[in-house]
């Protein structure tokens, strides 16, 4: 049986921008596959995105989209949530816009715990500006801006997302469509803050200047790469480091999700109005 | 009208108030004084009336969640001053270009930088029309008194509604924190416009679709029409071109949504202007310290009268042109170092001497201050 994409997919916008091979496409397919799973309808659902390679996927959704300012798509997509909590929102971030020029809007709504999925494509590069070092580029790795090696340590969005207070986080990659589809329909059942770091290949920005120019390799040696979270607890210290962990690291539903909050206070104000003034009346 | 009707409310509570009677539904804000008292009243009633507040973790996404929760169909709200509408550019920027309605308030302090974040100035004028990137139209509006403030506020939802755009009022420290008597008016004594609403199938739905006229009917997100939204440069559907033609007829017509609506947008007042031979041009708070100067002018037999805006951009030129027709001398008194004065002037074509009266430092223009301009030109 065949999966029909169609329903979801703006068809006349194809083909995207975006490079052969470049893992967005994973991510865009898998996303899909998880829409199907929890049964939402497109008209219910809004993407929004900011500004980068990754931000232009809305484009070729078929839902409720908005391509906004670099960095800001948490905030607009905060603003969507506040005020229809009935519906879904999903934000899709490539790693610059989300934790560099975005990174207080992510541990801001991260903290709120609002009902929010952020799916970060990590390709560790800047990929449309020239392939500029980003905030999850490696130490010691190559880019337009680190011609001698990035001097920079990096930033781990799982533990970030988690020490800001995000209530659903799991890390997949691109070598696995399939469990990220599961992982995303896990955030996109989640009542809470859920973020899914996606480890993703930009051979071309990223790859062609560290020695894996070609996507099917780049794509092989980030799926090597990736264990299962128990298996890479088990590795020592040296390992540890050659190897990055996958799996779903905090799925917690115990803590109230920000507009439920506020729904009841406005059902609790409902029943007592306030004079015109709220008491600021001088005399 | 009965005596427990009349109120003594700060600007800034004024505004508030106003911003929920013309029907808005949501606030996004971040602290910054002297504008803040605006954010704490709308924590205080908009959940009272099912609507939504949140103090976001900073300007720029304060601004950012305005627009995304209009788009979404609310009537949207903001109130900043001077550092924090520098952070608001970009985003509105971004209102501007994909026509979302919403209404920002500027209550001006000092500056630049963080200058004095207790005093009041009008140095933000030229910042309004220009602050953020490209082209684009601007509407601001500069009422003076807490009556005004009110109706003006009202308009301000109104006009964004309308025409489908980000519309700004400026206040500053003075007006924002200063109390004074008004009389609210009744729910049904003004109009509220909303927006139109689009009543074509989804099929045939474009968001820039210049096929109704230079507004674009709108729909909120989640009706069923999945709408594409992007800041950059767009078709009428709403999708990213570079097409130079499309680019340049989409920013024309958003152009032409000011400049096409004069009669909707313009209002000025007058002040003993009939038979005046001295005029001044003011707006906001400083055209009160100039309406006290006139009648002190007046009384010592100088015929000065006052125009003062009340919709600053787009600038009256037309209007400013005509008062200035039977005048002697026009006095542009303004606080600030001399901004709006190159509005008047390039208005009037050097057709008579343009004066100013400017000043910065934290203490309002005093009437005295202007007097003291129309006797040295009368």
């Amino acid at each position: 049986m065949s999966f029909d994409y169609t329903p979801y997919l703006r068809m006349e916008k194809l083909p995207h921008m975006w490079c052969p091979g470049c893992g967005i496409g994973i991510v865009v397919k898998s996303m899909i596959r998880a829409f199907a799973e929890v049964n939402w309808d497109p008209k219910d659902i809004a993407v929004i995105s900011g500004i980068g390679c990754t931000s232009r996927a809305p484009g070729y959704l078929n839902m409720n989209t908005l391509h906004t300012t670099h960095g800001r798509a948490i905030s607009f997509a905060t603003g969507i949530k506040m005020h229809r909590p009935d519906k879904h929102v999903v934000v899709i971030a490539g790693d610059g816009d989300l934790c560099a020029i975005g990174g207080n809007h992510l541990i801001h709504a991260a903290r709120r715990n609002i009902d929010l999925t952020v799916i970060v494509n990590n390709n560790n590069i800047y990929g449309m500006t020239g392939g500029q070092y980003s905030p999850t580029t490696p130490l010691g790795a190559k880019a337009a801006t680190a011609p001698y090696g990035n001097l920079e340590p990096s930033f781990d969005l799982v533990n970030l997302v988690i020490g800001a207070g995000g209530t659903f986080v799991a890390r997949g990659q691109v070598g696995n469509g399939r469990q990220l589809t599961t992982f995303f329909q896990k955030g996109f059942e989640h009542k809470g803050f859920s973020f899914i770091d996606v480890v993703s290949n930009c051979h071309t920005q990223y790859g062609r200047r560290n020695k894996m120019a070609d996507p099917m390799n780049m794509v092989k040696w980030i799926s090597d790469r990736a264990k299962p979270m128990k298996k890479y607890q088990e590795l020592g210290d040296e390992d540890k480091d050659r190897f990055f962990p996958v799996g779903v690291f905090l799925d917690d539903t115990s803590h109230p999700e920000y507009t439920d909050t506020y729904q009841k206070l406005i059902d609790k104000l409902a029943k007592s109005p306030v004079a015109a003034g709220g008491g600021h009346d001088a005399f | 009208m009965e005596k427990e009707e009349v109120r003594f409310w700060p600007g800034n509570i004024v505004v508030a108030e106003a911003a929920v009677a013309a029907g808005c539904n949501f606030f996004a804000g971040y602290p910054i004084t002297p504008s803040s008292e605006i954010a704490a009243h709308m924590a205080l009633l908009l959940p009272r009336v099912g609507g939504h507040f949140i103090q976001m973790e900073d300007e720029i996404a304060a601004m950012g969640a305005i627009i995304g929760a209009s788009l979404a169909g609310a009537k949207s709200l903001t109130a900043t001053s001077g550092p924090g509408f520098s952070l608001k550019m970009e985003n509105l920027g971004f209102g501007y270009l994909v026509e979302a309605p919403c209404v920002i308030i500027n209550v001006m302090r000092g500056g630049p930088s963080t200058g004095l974040p207790t005093h009041p100035a009008q140095a933000d004028v030229m910042q309004t029309r220009w602050g953020t990137h490209g082209d684009h139209p601007t509407i601001a509006l500069t009422p003076a008194f807490h009556q005004e403030m009110y109706l003006e506020t009202i308009r301000a939802f109104n006009l964004a509604e309308e025409l489908r755009i980000p519309v700004i009022v400026l206040l500053d420290e003075v007006l924002g924190h200063l109390s004074e008597g008004l009389i609210p008016p009744k729910p049904g004594t003004f109009e509220i416009i909303n927006r139109k609403i689009t009543t074509v199938p989804p099929e045939e739905y474009y968001p820039h679709d210049p096929s109704f006229g230079d507004v674009p009917p709108f729909i909120p997100y989640f009706e069923g029409y999945r709408w594409h939204t992007t800041g950059l440069n767009h078709d009428k559907t709403g999708f990213p071109t570079t097409d130079p033609q499309l680019v340049t007829e989409d920013e024309k017509r958003l152009m032409r949504k000011v400049t096409c609506n004069r009669e909707l947008i313009d209002k000025v007042e007058y002040f003993m202007a009939e038979d005046a031979e001295i005029g001044i041009f003011s707006f906001g708070s400083t055209a009160r310290a100039a309406m006290v100067a006139v009648k002190k002018a007046r009384a010592k037999g100088i015929k000065a009268g006052l125009m003062r805006a009340l919709t600053l951009w787009p600038f009256p030129n037309r209007q400013v042109l005509e008062f200035a027709k039977n005048l002697k001398t026009l006095i542009v008194a303004e606080f600030n170092l001399g901004q709006m004065v190159y509005e008047v002037e390039r208005s009037v074509k050097m057709e008579l001497p343009v004066k100013r009266v400017n000043k910065v430092g934290g203490v309002p223009i005093a009437p005295a201050e202007i007097l003291a301009r129309i006797e040295e030109v009368a």
